[in-house]
């Protein structure tokens, strides 16, 4: 009778129902929308961070940034001869390798930082510029001036010398490769010949990136100089998500040396045994090097700009209110319109009771016809959500992200930017061209991954629409009389 | 079987205060016919709920075979009402989505049936006023007699003591008016009922063995 009763007057009433669940709906689909695209926001966010730090960094050790000083960082100088003993026309090359943002600290930390409380894994890395000035030089004619010899002065001028030298410069990072699951390269996948061995520690081995190999039509098995070092490249690497994080990676020993800084890395990527804890592992980190940066995932997430962060910020505020307007806003509707249908049923419930009915049964059968108009708004808010969750990853609207750029563009020479991570100084230029903390942009897909959370969520709100105007409806049911079967009310 | 000693019902709306019964005195037997006609107003309908514990006496006592209605929680009338007092009102009062049989069927739902038997109930019951044929039809498909018909079944089907009508044949015209009190005098006499109906007619009050006149609260001789 329960059933049979409640299908039928809910038939009866399908427009009201429809209206009802249609307004539930609308607001359970915006929900799982927008549960939906801020998920693929964080998921991009991770990608983005991911791209830089390497799978599972939670956060990373840098030389806290010193205050800027006159003499400053090291300036590059590089010295071509072109004075008279050279040949004309003599090939010249120089490798100029800078540590990146010019700041290291000492490989002893990366043991004290795994000690720390909460660490799980902690790798030093170190990050290097190499400008490569390659080019040559033709001494110039000096010409004598006709008639212009008095005084012993020279008047002439000097025609067709110059310098015809390219300047390349690009980014090596020296990873650990006794831990290749973390650190930068763990971001990448070997796309071609293989990664490093964990017994290549000192080996003249590189892998190269792979947009880097196709510009430089570089390949495995190929060979790479870098100040004269000559090393072999064993594999081509390619970013799964971004950039990549350097142009080529060595093994760390080997990266020290080239950059004349042994036993000095620039960064430490830690993972945390629980990555919800971050708060309290960045103080046992300070605790165990105290003049280091801690960059967790989190502070680094608030330094991406660009459209990733302003539709994330979206998504956040501007999302989250509308869905939750329109929720309250369908309950509210939902309630008015069940308590309205309960004023026009006062005789019909009234005559139930003077059967006999309990108020219990007749309140359970508004409440009932409530949750199931709600669960019906549920499963087409629950289509809606998915179709536009599906339409949002199939159409994927490309985000830029911008890393870094926050970090101003003030700090010292070489001070690499206020985040003090591998973002600052990124693409810093010798010397000078650091101050530019160039800031990083990639670009990633919006996806709107929906979760099974997201769905029992949205049954969750189905049914606590349906109890809502189930409630509205079923107080004022239950508190009709038995003598209101003898209403006027038809 | 009834007993009502100093029955009164008073509304209280804002400032205004209606005595619709004002002391009423009344003693019914098992069995009775009894007529309570009145002018409009007079508080025919108030009487009828408070027979049927579907209100209470603001004063006074109802004694339904020995037992004060105006004392009993409301659970417990509840329950009285399921189990033996049938009611049958001017319009009716059919559930309009539900089919004849199904609406006698709400009338046993309280009783905890098993639903094969409800139905098989309400089916001897459709049929026993004349209805077997019109099963599956709900109200909008049937004329006002026979919704009225199915009323009386849905009052009827659960074997109660009292019947209780407030103006049955209200809304119908005088040959269906005929049929329906048939219909109800039958019934009614062949399961031995209590019958109390409420009724402006005064050709119904006439060939009623007893009637009673409700003016302005009161018993008028
Ligand atoms: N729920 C109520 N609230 C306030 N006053 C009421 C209520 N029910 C009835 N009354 C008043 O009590 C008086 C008696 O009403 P009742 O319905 O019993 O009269 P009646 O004899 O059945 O009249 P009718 O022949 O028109 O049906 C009337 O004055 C009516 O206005
Ligand atoms: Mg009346």
């Amino acid at each position: 009778m329960f059933f049979t009763y409640l299908r039928r007057e809910l038939r009866r009433r399908r427009k009201s129902a429809l209206v009802v669940a249609s307004g539930l709906a609308l607001g359970i689909a915006l929900v799982i929308v927008v549960n939906a695209v801020s998920t693929g926001m964080g998921k991009a966010q991770d990608q983005v961070l991911e791209s830089l730090y390497g799978l599972g960094t939670d956060m990373t050790v840098t030389k806290a940034p010193e205050p800027p000083s006159e003499t400053g960082g090291e300036r590059p100088r590089f010295r071509f001869d072109a004075g008279g003993e050279g040949e004309d026309g003599e090939r010249q090359s120089s490798d100029r390798v800078m540590v990146q943002g010019l700041q290291t600290l000492d490989a002893a930390t990366v043991p004290s930082v795994a000690k720390a409380d909460g660490v799980s894994e902690a790798v030093g890395g170190l990050s290097l510029n190499v400008v490569k000035v390659d080019g040559e030089f033709s001494r110039g004619q000096f010409q004598q001036r006709p008639g212009a010899g008095r005084g012993g002065g020279s008047d002439g001028e000097v025609t067709g010398g110059g310098a015809d030298f390219s300047i390349d410069s690009f980014t090596v990072y020296g990873t650990d490769v006794t831990h290749p699951e973390m650190g930068p390269l763990s971001s990448s996948e070997i796309t071609e010949g293989r990664g490093f061995e964990t017994s290549e520690a000192s080996a003249k081995v590189a892998v190269v990136d792979s947009a880097y190999a196709q510009e430089k039509k570089l390949a495995a098995g190929g060979t790479l100089t870098v100040s004269d070092t000559k090393f072999e490249i064993i594999g081509v690497a390619t970013a799964t998500s971004g950039d990549a994080a350097a142009n080529v990676y060595l093994p760390l020993a080997q990266a020290q040396t080239l950059a004349d800084a042994k036993d000095k890395i620039t960064t430490v990527y830690v993972q945390a045994d629980d990555a919800q804890q971050l708060g309290a592992v960045e103080s046992a980190v300070l605790k165990a090097v105290p003049d280091a940066t801690v960059t967790t995932s989190e502070d680094l997430a608030d330094t991406v700009s660009g459209s990733l962060s302003t539709a994330s910020g979206l998504a956040e505020t501007v999302g989250r209110w509308l869905s939750v307007v329109v929720l309250a806003a369908a309950f509210l509707v939902a309630g008015l319109l069940t308590s309205s249908a309960v004023a026009r049923r006062v005789r019909e419930f009234g005559t139930l009771k003077a059967l006999g009915w309990r108020s219990r049964r007749v309140t359970g059968q508004v409440v009932g016809e409530a949750v199931v108009t709600g669960l019906a708004g549920g499963a087409l808010g629950i289509g809606l959500g998915l179709a536009g969750a599906w339409a949002v990853t199939a159409f994927g609207p490309s985000l830029s992200a911008e890393l870094g750029a926050s970090g101003g563009g003030t700090s010292g020479p070489g001070g690499g930017g206020g985040m003090g991570g591998r973002g600052g100084g990124m693409g810093g230029g010798p010397g000078g061209a650091a101050r530019e903390t160039a800031a990083r942009t990639l670009d990633v897909v919006l996806t709107a991954p929906v979760s099974l959370s997201v769905i029992v969520l949205a049954v969750g709100l189905a049914v606590a629409g349906g109890l809502v105007a189930g409630g509205f409806g079923g107080w004022r049911a239950s508190r009709l009389r038995p003598a209101d079967a003898l209403s006027r009310v038809a | 079987m009834y007993e009502l000693t100093g029955v009164t019902r008073r509304y209280t709306r804002g400032k205004g205060v209606v005595d619709a019964l004002a002391g009423v005195d009344l003693t019914i037997t098992a069995g009775d016919y009894l007529v309570i006609k009145g002018p409009t107003g007079g508080g025919k309908s108030t009487l009828l709920q408070m027979l049927g514990g579907l209100d209470r006496p603001t004063s006074g006592s109802v004694l339904l075979d020995g037992v004060d209605l105006a004392k009993l929680p409301e659970a417990r009338l509840t329950r009285l009402r399921s189990e033996k007092i049938g009611f049958v009102f001017q319009s009716f009062n059919l559930i309009p989505t539900l089919t004849a049989q199904e609406n006698v069927e709400t009338a046993l739902v309280p009783l905890g049936l098993k639903p094969k038997e409800r139905r098989e109930l309400a089916a001897e019951a459709l049929t026993s006023v004349g209805l077997g044929e019109r099963l599956g039809h709900v109200p909008s498909e049937l004329s006002g007699g026979q919704q009225q018909r199915v009323a009386i079944a849905r009052a009827l089907v659960k074997k109660p003591q009292v019947l209780l009508a407030d103006e049955p044949t209200g809304n119908l015209d005088e040959t269906t008016r005929d049929e329906i009190m048939d219909v109800l005098q039958t019934r009614c006499k062949e399961d031995g009922l209590t019958f109390i109906m409420v009724t402006h007619d005064s050709h119904l009050a006439k060939h009623a063995p007893r009637a009673i006149t409700l003016r302005k609260g009161k018993l008028a001789a």
